[in-house]
């Protein structure tokens, strides 16, 4: 078979019916890290995403899993270092860090303050916000096995876990895919 | 007079776009919405988002330090 002859063949795709909707745009976020100057840029951008009516798709992997802890989650895991892990970086949007100026919890404290101050939705109203305004949450299966995170310790609502590869087919047809 | 208004007056970055965009649904091709807030980002975000959606911006102004967008629904 000919290159042409398979060019062809692929192009052959099913017309839209008269009656659907024309297919959205697609965004996907990759959320990676559980800094707190990170999940914000991202639930902001996800929910803009979704204002623009695109078709939104945040990935959590790492420690961007846990932006999706619940805040009861406690300890979480089997192993005693993934209990450890648990420990240390808890989770959920109210106990995210900042990557610079940490300082034991106060960076955070008065980034927050500064937030509330200047009318600064926060990350747990934009990620609230993001489900009501239908943007898909895909926690990363791998890490959360890795971690030994079980949807029970995450909020409801998220999409079924996933891997790289669905990821990959996602961003293959997103015009803006972005690692945050 | 706009048909509908949103107050999205002391909100910041991303909020004003937000509230514009779930206002904007409710409302009937060819009606306005009115925008007001005091987010200087939404001076530039605001006309942006407009035009990507295809939406006219009508008029645009500041008054007593709050921003009106008149916005009409494609």
């Amino acid at each position: 078979m000919t290159v042409h002859e398979l060019d062809t063949g692929t192009s052959e795709d099913p017309e839209p019916t008269a009656d659907a909707t024309p297919e959205k745009e697609k965004m996907v976020l990759i959320a990676a890290s559980g800094d707190l100057d990170k999940a914000w840029p991202v639930m902001i951008l996800a929910t803009t995403g979704a204002a623009y009516g695109m078709d939104v798709t945040v990935f959590f992997t790492f420690w961007g899993l846990s932006i999706l802890k619940r805040k009861d989650s406690g300890i979480t895991g089997e192993d005693w270092r993934q209990k450890m892990l648990s420990v240390f970086h808890p989770g959920s949007p109210n106990k995210l860090g900042l990557s610079k100026l940490h300082f034991a919890g106060m960076g955070p404290k008065m980034m927050k303050g500064l937030a509330e101050d200047h009318n600064v939705a926060s990350v747990q109203e934009l990620l609230e916000l993001a489900q009501d305004m239908g943007v898909k949450l895909w926690p990363c299966q791998m890490t959360m096995d890795l971690m030994g995170i079980t949807l029970d310790d995450m909020i409801p609502g998220l999409d079924k876990p996933a891997g790289a590869g669905s990821a990959i087919s996602l961003m293959k047809e997103a015009s803006i895919s972005l690692f945050i | 007079m706009a048909d509908i208004t949103v107050d999205a007056r002391g909100l910041q970055c991303p909020m004003p776009v937000i509230k514009t965009a779930q206002a904007i649904a409710k409302i009937d091709s060819g009606q306005t919405l009115e925008v007001i807030a005091t987010d200087r980002g939404a001076l530039s975000d605001i006309p942006a988002w407009s035009k990507d959606m295809g939406h006219s911006l009508k008029e645009e102004f500041e008054a007593d330090s709050e921003y009106h967008f008149i916005i009409q629904k494609s």
